[in-house]
């Protein structure tokens, strides 16, 4: 455990840099995320193909993937980023995420009763009052429990920068495994203790929120 | 999805139809057009030169079975290897945790049975690569198939949870009451049925190992994707779009048609009728695999359904 205090400033500085991708990218995918849900329930035909498209294929990609367009190809398109590391992780991680966001806010808006949009459609609300006033109020209620669940994998999902010359907590590992190649076990347990304080207490808040949405139902 | 969507809008009438004729026709000149600047642009930066060549005639000396032979048979049999492998071993493992957390009357079992879940689902996969890569020093392959194993055992066993939470209650009331002991209940009666219950979502998980296995690239282990890095290096940075296009569409073609196995089991299941129903209100399902969500949406039905990515 030595090593692992000793070298906590490091650490601590892979902790903000993991927590800051995390709510940047968190951000973005959420509001590209509720846009593209607009999209696929849409009454305009050519919307809701590019939100399935859009959908079905970066749900199969692998985020490693992802990432390796940002990084290596995408720069030989003429799109280049001002400085490697944080922001094509955030292009990456927004857009990967933005998928799920937009499946979990989805099947919220599934859940909501078919005698609310009726009734909102019956006072004359046109779609987008249906949807903005109506439906998606209550649908991101439902949601939240899933979001959290979509927030949570992301946590985990800013590692994979760590391949990709940023340094958050698992780069950190990768350089302290070097530094010290005979504690590499305990700083790794360490490293993962402070995934765990993020993700243990999402987990919880999305059970308990859970609870909560499923009484109020 | 249809269904439900056209409760948010009135069937057109004249007007309306109008109207959507014109937003049609608006947004899909809109994406054509965009389509076709990205085209032009690409097109401008000599996208469409004879770089392509290196998929049937690449440069230094090489064939283009060896391009080939590189990227379906060692990248792809190497992501497919430690797929193949990890699967398995998720699947069983899982099995076992979330039957020790319902079967054991030891507190303390199901307890640690239960720790051991949770911590497992709250790492990165790639954490736990890194951890077999230097911690251990495993092979690359080892480790990949260490860190999809550890990871997707917690995932599978969450789910299997759900699906033991969504059986009716007399199923394990009928085991107890004719005298079996709750771990032979869970594993004779109430196990086979929450399996096929939750068919397609373990399906389902099957893709975000698959996806997962491309984390070997950061290790170091020679997958499709780090096989493409390779061919980039050798061959040059001009290279880089026809061999990374070949990549992206074998892994979205394998991954879209493993989750067509998910979504057709899964329709399958509902028309024939030996599945145990759940009872009315929704159980949780925290944290149900991949994409549960899809379960859910087709289901239509309650909260219950968690993402994973």
């Amino acid at each position: 455990m030595i090593t692992f205090i000793e070298e906590f400033g490091l650490v601590w500085g892979g902790f903000l840099a993991t927590l800051s991708l995390t709510a940047v990218s968190g951000a973005i995918a959420l509001v590209w995320g509720t846009v593209l849900a607009a999209f696929r329930v849409s009454p305009i035909g050519p919307l809701r193909t590019f939100g399935a498209l859009y959908v079905e294929i970066v749900r199969n990609t692998p985020l490693t993937l992802m990432f390796f367009f940002w990084v290596f190809v995408a720069p030989s398109v003429g799109f280049v980023f001002p400085d490697l590391g944080f922001w094509p992780a955030v292009v990456s991680l927004s857009l990967y995420t933005s998928s799920f966001v937009c499946e979990a806010l989805r099947s919220g808006v599934n859940s909501v009763g078919i005698g609310q949009a009726e009734a909102s459609r019956s006072v004359g609300m046109t779609f987008s009052q249906t949807l903005m006033r109506v439906v998606l109020p209550q649908a991101w209620r439902s949601a939240i429990p899933p979001l959290i669940s979509v927030l949570i994998a992301l946590t985990k999902n800013t590692s994979v920068a760590a391949g990709f010359a940023f340094t958050e907590l698992v780069a950190v590992s990768q350089r302290l495994a070097n530094r010290y190649p005979g504690d590499v076990i305990e700083v790794i347990v360490g490293i993962g203790l402070m995934y765990l304080l993020i993700t243990i207490p999402l987990g919880l808040l999305a059970s308990q929120v859970e609870k909560r949405v499923a009484f109020a139902r | 999805m249809s269904s439900q969507a056209s409760v948010l809008y009135d069937i057109p009438g004249p007007k309306a139809k109008r109207r959507d004729v014109v937003y049609n026709i608006v947004f899909t000149a809109f994406f054509v057009s965009l389509l076709a600047y990205i085209i032009y642009a690409f097109n401008q930066r000599g996208i469409f030169d004879d770089r392509w060549s290196v998929l049937w005639d690449p440069p230094k000396g090489q064939t283009a079975a060896d391009v080939w032979h590189a990227l379906l048979v060692r990248g792809l049999g190497a992501t497919m290897l430690a797929t193949v492998i990890a699967a398995p071993l998720a699947l069983a493992l899982g099995g076992a945790l979330s039957v020790l957390r319902r079967g054991l009357r030891n507190r303390l079992g199901s307890a640690s049975a239960t720790v051991v879940t949770e911590i497992f689902r709250g790492l990165p996969v790639l954490l736990m690569m890194v951890l077999a890569r230097f911690g251990f020093g495993w092979s690359g392959l080892w480790s990949v198939v260490f860190g999809l194993v550890v990871y997707n055992m917690a995932v599978v066993a969450e789910i299997l949870r759900a699906g033991l939470a969504a059986l009716p209650a007399g199923q394990r009331e009928a085991g107890l009451s004719v005298g079996l002991s709750t771990m032979r209940t869970t594993v004779l009666i109430e196990m086979p049925q929450a399996v096929r219950i939750m068919l397609p979502a373990l399906v389902s998980q099957l893709v975000v190992l698959l996806k997962d296995s491309s984390l070997g690239y950061i290790i170091a282990y020679s997958e499709l994707l780090r096989q493409i890095r390779t061919m980039r290096e050798y061959f040059g940075d001009r290279y880089t779009i026809p061999v990374f296009l070949v990549g992206a569409t074998v892994y979205i073609l394998i991954n879209i048609l493993v989750s067509r196995l998910a979504i057709w089991l899964e329709g399958r299941m509902r028309s024939s009728g030996n599945v145990a129903k759940a009872d009315e209100g929704e159980p949780p399902m925290p944290e149900g695999g991949a994409e549960a969500a899809r379960l859910t949406a087709t289901h239509g039905r309650g909260p219950g359904d968690l993402p994973r990515t």
